[in-house]
């Protein structure tokens, strides 16, 4: 079937299977900043936003987004950028494998909190495991990251 | 040694990875993000059955599917036995496995690989091949394996490269024992006397990324594999057996990769991707889901220990004996070596006693395999040791780091079980117990305390060891490039996990050569390019790797001084080198490398001749890493829910090459320890089906299942190791179980002897206890 969405303020019509997911499709598409760890809702290193919200893109059908605006790592470029900057300024990239899902729910929280603590932080990145670090690196990772975009 | 700390220019310093910006962008970087277009998809079909033999497959109906390309069995592939472990040759594991096979030995196992145009198709063709199966009884515990009337591997060309004291009629895949002194004459000598069963879970790496592979072929018709792995060596000598073709007609690349912990140091999916592209001449691709990378690859191995610790009246722990029984599952991999590294990695820690036994039969069972998983046998025989040792400590009444510190070895000293010539060489044991110490406030407040009505807090301790690298046999060579423009190539087979290996060799490089850290790129983990290195596993990459890069860079900064005092027409001593400009001592006359470089591309002047470092490395011994764990955690009393609240983590892992990576190596350690200590769950059915196949079902820790860690470093001086270094990616997982098990014990006197410790367990503890 034929798709209209919107990929980080870009319109595309896309050719899909029915049940195809939305990961699928960005991935087809390029958008290699979301990846599959688990079938089962688990890992978070799927998450894109939809409408600015953050969604598992593994288990969301791509017919869905249509008309959505669908928001990925790559269409956050600069600010992304400087995340991405603090947490390798802790160690905190590793593998990066689930990072940059990770990455998507700080940005988010961002935006709806700018000002969190750390127990906002954790709560609301619960979602996105990581193997790699023991997560308190993303924590002081982060951290940097607001004080920056506050300065 | 901190005047030569100060002197220093990188080593030491807190680079951010080479590859961050890459892997946090978005670009591809992985595996898959290299997959061509119109790469075959490979799905494997998988046995429904814990042990049978295959009578009959029927793929007729696959076959006649659009787009199936092929529909492959063990009759199609070669038959020459070998081993998926990631091992230098000749490995100690069993050549005990087929590309496919006629025996099927764990639901999961494989059966035949499904070759289609894509995976809809494939998974289309896999609902219609027909199999039958000749069911046999499983053997599904390993207490009944030995000798059962199902022999698991009954084939006759299992090859064993050397005695490992296996007998695969008997399902005996291996087996060890270490008897120094006389065990039962000195126990009864003993004052105090404490014998425990401990249980260890087959608990799973899961990187994040899970096993993927594809292979295409190049311009000259060669094999070129690439895959998430650890070991492209020994994947390369593995696809070239395994397929019976030279090894020189293949070639293993490596990308970034998401994450290994031991679980890529087997290999799970190359050599079937490697088959179906040489067979068929075409780029196929195999990609693990989930469940597949958690029931079709290699666990830790579960073991069952049982523990006797004497110590007479002047607290000297004089008998060590441990006696297992583990799990190899259906394959060999890793069977024999990590149940012989725990022994090097536990029992030296206390060396003041008299007798000593470290004895396991490992048998086969119809379980998935064992393998390797961070901490290599040492997180498992820590775990019943210092679990009995802080039994020991509360029988004698006595403080248990204060037991641990009468009993630690020195260094200098010998341990029952080391070999003749080998001593401790290096270490700041009791300078990390005392700052531990100080960091958990272990001497100013009780180990056990109400926290409220319902909860009891407790503190409990444990040390770990663990090795550098294999001594004798792992052997890293590096070479560093002076390219054309002046800068530097470092080519390595070491592969980044990401946990900055590229980086910290281009430190050590970058300290010999003194240029500034982007004057180096680094190459790695192509066996087309680089020089051999075993891969990354043993904690090998620093101490072993890091001496190569060290060596190599020497080797180049020589001929760098010999090549400027050509050009420069002074002798070398008269030059002063920074790694980017050659001074004459009297400032008369200067060089650059990017001016330098230029000149010796072409045959003008002078013979042309690009200057290579170059150097090949392996060390006698394995220095131990050192760690002491403080756990301190919250007990439910009233439905046994173990909650971590702080973690107290000192680490000698020689000197930090990377302060903030080593740091993040110690962090991401301690709560993977942590999982497995209280999360992580393995579960069969009675039928031989793991059931914890998915992380809904085997839970990792999450961000809230944690606590607040406080990791910090004490830098002793290895002196085999380039600056001193030693290693920090396994050690760090090693205390968390049995540090938290001690802190439950203090908390609410529940005795846990097995792992997880999930709250039921501990209820019934508790219960048991009233």
């Amino acid at each position: 079937m034929e798709v209209s969405l919107i990929i980080n303020g870009k319109k595309l019509q896309v050719s899909v299977e029915p049940d195809e997911m939305l990961l699928t499709t960005l991935r087809g598409q390029g958008y290699f900043s979301t990846r599959r760890g688990c079938d089962t809702l688990n890992c978070g290193l799927c998450t894109v936003w939809l409408d600015g919200k953050t969604i598992l893109s593994c288990s969301y059908p791509t017919y869905r987004a249509a008309g959505h605006e669908v928001t990925t790592l790559e269409g956050l470029a600069d600010e992304a950028a400087l995340l991405a900057d603090c947490l390798a300024a802790e160690g905190a990239d590793q593998c990066g494998y689930c990072t940059t899902g990770m990455m998507m729910s700080a940005m988010a929280l961002r935006r709806q909190n700018p000002n969190p603590t750390d127990e906002e932080i954790k709560d609301f990145l619960v979602g996105n495991l990581c193997r790699c670090t023991g997560y308190e690196s993303h924590l002081r990772g982060i951290r940097r990251y607001l004080e920056e975009v506050e300065a | 040694m901190s005047e030569a700390l100060k002197a220093r220019q990188h080593v030491g310093k807190s680079y951010k990875k080479v590859d961050a910006a890459t892997i946090l962008s978005g670009r591809a970087a992985y595996t898959e993000d290299f997959v061509p277009p119109h790469a075959l998809v490979i799905k494997v079909l998988r046995s429904p059955h814990p042990m049978a033999k295959i009578l009959d497959i029927n793929a007729t109906a696959a076959l006649k599917l659009p787009g199936v390309e092929a529909v492959f069995t063990y009759k199609d592939v070669p038959k020459t036995r070998f081993t998926l472990a990631g091992q230098s040759y000749p490995e100690p594991s069993a050549y005990d496995s087929l590309i496919l096979d006629q025996y099927v030995r764990y639901v999961g196992d494989a059966v035949a690989l499904i070759v289609a145009k894509d995976e809809a198709t494939a998974l289309q063709a896999m609902k219609v091949v027909r199999v039958t199966y000749d069911v046999m009884e499983p053997v599904l515990d390993m207490r009944t394996a030995l000798d059962h009337p199902t022999v698991i591997h009954p084939e006759d060309d299992l090859h064993y490269n050397m005695p490992v004291g296996g007998d695969p009629k008997r399902n005996l895949a291996c087996s060890y024992s270490r008897v120094v002194g006389d065990i039962e004459g000195e126990l009864a000598k003993c004052d105090y006397v404490v014998e425990d069963t401990y249980f260890d879970q087959a608990t799973l790496q899961t990187a994040m990324e899970t096993f993927r592979t594809f292979c295409t072929l190049d311009q000259f018709g060669r094999l070129v594999c690439t895959s998430s792995t650890q070991i492209p060596f020994h994947v390369r000598r593995h696809i070239a057996r395994a397929l019976e073709i030279p090894a020189t007609k293949v070639r293993v690349i490596k990308p970034r990769i998401g994450g290994g912990f031991g679980s890529k140091q087997t290999a799970c999916t190359e050599l079937y991707a490697a088959f179906v592209t040489w067979t068929l001449k075409k780029p196929a691709v195999l990609i693990y889901d989930r469940h597949e990378a958690n029931n079709c690859s290699t666990s830790r191995h579960a073991r069952e220990w049982k523990i006797r610790l004497g110590a007479t009246k002047d607290g000297i722990i004089q008998v060590i004996d441990m006696v297992a029984i583990s799990d190899a599952g259906a394959y060999g991999t890793h069977a024999f070596t990590t149940f012989t590294a725990g022994e090097h990695k536990s029992v030296p820690l206390y060396n003041k006693g008299k007798a000593v036994r470290y004895e396991s039969n490992i048998v086969y069972t119809n379980h998935m395999a064992g393998g390797a998983f961070r901490g290599y046998g040492a997180t498992e025989a820590l775990w019943p040791l210092e679990c009995a040792v802080t039994k020991l400590a509360k029988k004698m009444g006595v403080d248990e780091i204060e037991l641990r510190l009468k009993n630690l070895i020195n260094v200098g000293e010998r341990s029952q079980v080391y070999a003749p010539d080998e001593v401790l060489e290096s270490g700041l044991l009791k300078e990390a117990i005392a700052k531990a110490k100080t960091m958990a406030r272990w001497d100013e407040r009780p180990h056990s305390w109400q926290i409220d009505e319902t909860h009891r807090g407790g503190l409990g301790v444990a040390l770990a060891f663990q090795g550098s690298g294999v001594a004798n046999v792992d052997t890293a060579s590096v070479e560093i490039k002076l390219q054309d423009d002046g800068y530097y190539t470092l080519y390595t087979g070491s592969t980044d996990m990401g946990t900055g290996a590229n980086t910290i060799l281009m430190q050590m490089a970058c300290e010999v050569l003194g240029c500034p850290i982007d004057h180096m790129t680094c190459y790695e983990a192509d066996t087309d390019v680089v020089p051999f290195d075993p891969g990354s596993y043993a904690s090998s990459t620093t101490y072993v790797t890091g001496t190569a890069a060290k060596l190599a860079a020497e080797d180049l900064r020589a001929k760098l001084l010999k090549t400027f005092a050509m050009y420069l027409e002074v002798a070398e001593e008269d030059i002063d080198f920074d790694g980017v400009t050659a001074r004459t001592k009297d400032g008369q006359k200067s060089m650059t490398t990017q001016e330098l470089a230029p000149k010796l591309m072409v045959s003008f002047g002078h013979e042309a001749q690009q200057l290579v470092g170059f150097a090949t490395w392996g060390s006698h011994t394995s220095p131990p890493p050192f760690m002491v764990g403080i756990a301190e955690v919250s007990v439910d009393t009233e439905t046994g829910q173990v909650t971590p609240l702080d973690y107290y983590a000192v680490v000698d892992c020689g000197t930090v090459v990377n302060p903030k990576l080593a740091k993040v190596q110690a962090e991401g350690g301690i709560v993977q320890g942590i999982g497995m200590a209280l999360t992580e769950e393995i579960n069969y059915s009675s039928t031989g089906r793991l059931e914890t196949n998915n992380l809904m079902r085997y839970k990792i820790p999450t961000r809230l299942d944690m606590g607040t860690l406080h990791v910090d470093f004490v830098e002793s001086h290895e002196p085999t190791g380039a600056f001193g270094v030693k290693s920090i990616g396994e050690v760090v997982i090693n205390t968390s179980c049995p540090a938290i098990q001690g802190a439950i014990l203090n908390a609410c006197g529940a005795e846990l002897t097995t792992l997880p410790m999930i709250s039921e367990k501990v209820f019934q503890a508790l219960m048991a206890k009233e």
